[in-house]
């Protein structure tokens, strides 16, 4: 049996519905939300700030880090145990690197911009969805940077290639390979890419080509976001 | 190649939005060239200023600048000088020679000019590619400051409160009758006779920062302020 109809109904190249909200926290420098289907991320920026310990500080470059975290009722089965795990500490690795390229971190040495990534509620591609959430929070934190960061999960499930795949398709029982990118918006460079499973080159090659386009959509969501509230009537 | 401009001035952008194609335009403040078109690096207003294109922050923390005059706190005395908070990733140093016209000797107590958690008005002498600052408090309007009350703005609306040539200060002043000085960093300084006339002025510069990107500013404030002292009398 192969997977015919996605369980949604969707198109196979399309996300789910998204909606995007930037400045949700008031005491942040930046902040924003963003829903992709069910699962919604939230990402606070704080800085350009003074880092300490002292020995972490570059005085050529600013840095970057993030701190990504579901919350403990995000998950559908039981209570998910906060706090930093070997699991979110790599998204936030990954999450901090997507960002590394796009930055312009000359203008603030020895100083700090700090992401927090929190997941209230998950239904696969989190930290797709937390890429888009930060690239809408830094842009409203007026830190500079050349490009948007947008991300997506595309993959296979049984045989059939998708884009933003849910959870019943992440783990669909005849197999599915689940690969988060994030696409930079002016270049179209890949600046995130992970793969959970298998595939090949050639379907590989398809799969990204789609979510490329995939993320030209969500760059579309995070704009409308931005500007939402600047109308000059 | 044809050059096309593709926005206008005051309208609002994000980062990564092409600004202009061709290389008919210069890039400028927020805002760099790819290949052969320009895009901006910061959410912010686009300025057109003939072939030249800029794009101003319209939210973002204070990154210290030489010259900038900005209201400060003494966090710590050492014996090189005062060390001033000026509310920026960045900490500044008073130095000795720089913090009065007296001879101070060596071991004299420095908290006799100023103390710990006073605030003064000083201007940046310098700022290094590590972003050290030095600032001074010999020049006009450089002063510790007495009495009145604080608020913290947005930085990048500050030259809005200020004005052309001081002309929306100066409104506020006339207006409200109360000293107000601000510093570049956005905190800004309010002091009057009568508590009501600064409750006024707090709220005045409240609405200048939200209401900024609305072209017909100083007018507007002009009239609206005109009506609340009328109220008052």
């Amino acid at each position: 049996m192969s997977y015919d109809k996605r369980n949604d109904g969707r198109g196979f190249d399309d996300c789910r519905p998204m909606e995007a909200k930037a400045g949700i926290v008031k005491s942040a420098s930046g902040s924003a939300s963003f829903k992709i289907g069910e699962t919604v991320a939230f990402a606070t920026v704080q800085g350009p700030r003074d880092l300490y310990p002292k020995f972490l500080k570059n005085p050529k470059k600013g840095k970057i880090r993030v701190f990504y975290q579901m919350m403990p009722f995000s998950g559908v089965g039981g209570r998910i145990r906060p706090g930093p795990n070997r699991r979110a500490k790599e998204i936030s690795m990954v999450t901090a690197k997507a960002f590394e390229e796009v930055l312009c971190l000359e203008d603030f040495p020895n100083a700090v911009v700090d992401i927090y990534i929190d997941i209230p509620q998950a239904d696969a591609g989190t930290r797709c969805a937390g890429i888009s959430a930060a690239s809408i929070a830094l842009a409203d934190a007026g830190i500079r940077m050349t490009e948007m960061v947008a991300g997506v999960a595309v993959g296979r499930t049984a045989d059939k290639l998708l884009v933003d795949l849910d959870y019943s398709e992440e783990a669909h029982e005849e197999g599915a390979t689940d690969i988060p990118i994030a696409v930079t918006s002016v270049t179209d460079k890949i600046s995130l890419l992970q793969m959970d499973g298998d595939m090949t080159q050639k379907q590989l090659s398809e799969v990204l080509r789609k979510g490329i386009v995939a993320c030209k959509a969500i760059n579309e969501v995070q704009k409308a976001a931005l500007k939402k509230g600047y109308e000059v009537a | 190649m044809e050059s096309k401009l593709l926005i206008k001035e005051r309208d609002v952008v994000i980062p990564g939005e092409e600004l202009a194609s061709g290389m008919d335009f210069l890039p400028s403040e927020g805002t760099y060239r790819l290949e052969n078109s320009i895009y901006s690096k910061v959410m912010g207003l686009v300025k057109v200023d003939g072939k030249v294109l800029k794009v101003r922050a319209l939210r973002g923390g204070y990154l210290p600048k030489r010259n900038d005059t900005v209201i400060g706190k003494v966090t710590d005395i050492m014996s090189a000088g005062w060390f001033i908070d000026i509310f920026s990733p960045y900490n500044s140093l008073l130095p000795l020679k720089e913090g009065s016209s007296d001879f101070i000797q060596r071991g004299a107590d420095l908290t006799r000019y100023y103390d710990i958690e006073d605030f003064v008005v000083v201007k940046i002498l310098s700022v290094n590619a590590q972003k050290q600052v030095d600032v001074t408090i010999k020049g006009p309007g450089l002063r510790k400051l007495k009495g009145g009350r604080l608020i913290k703005i947005n930085s990048q609306k500050v030259p809005r409160v200020i004005g052309k040539q001081g002309s929306m200060i100066n409104l506020i002043k006339e207006n409200t009758g109360t000293q107000v000085t601000v510093g570049q960093n956005g905190i800004v300084w309010i002091k009057g006779e009568d508590p009501l006339m600064e409750n006024l002025a707090e709220k005045t510069i409240r609405k200048i920062e939200a209401e900024a990107h609305i072209p017909g500013l100083t007018d507007r404030i002009g009239e609206w302020l005109k009506d609340q002292v009328g109220g008052k009398k």
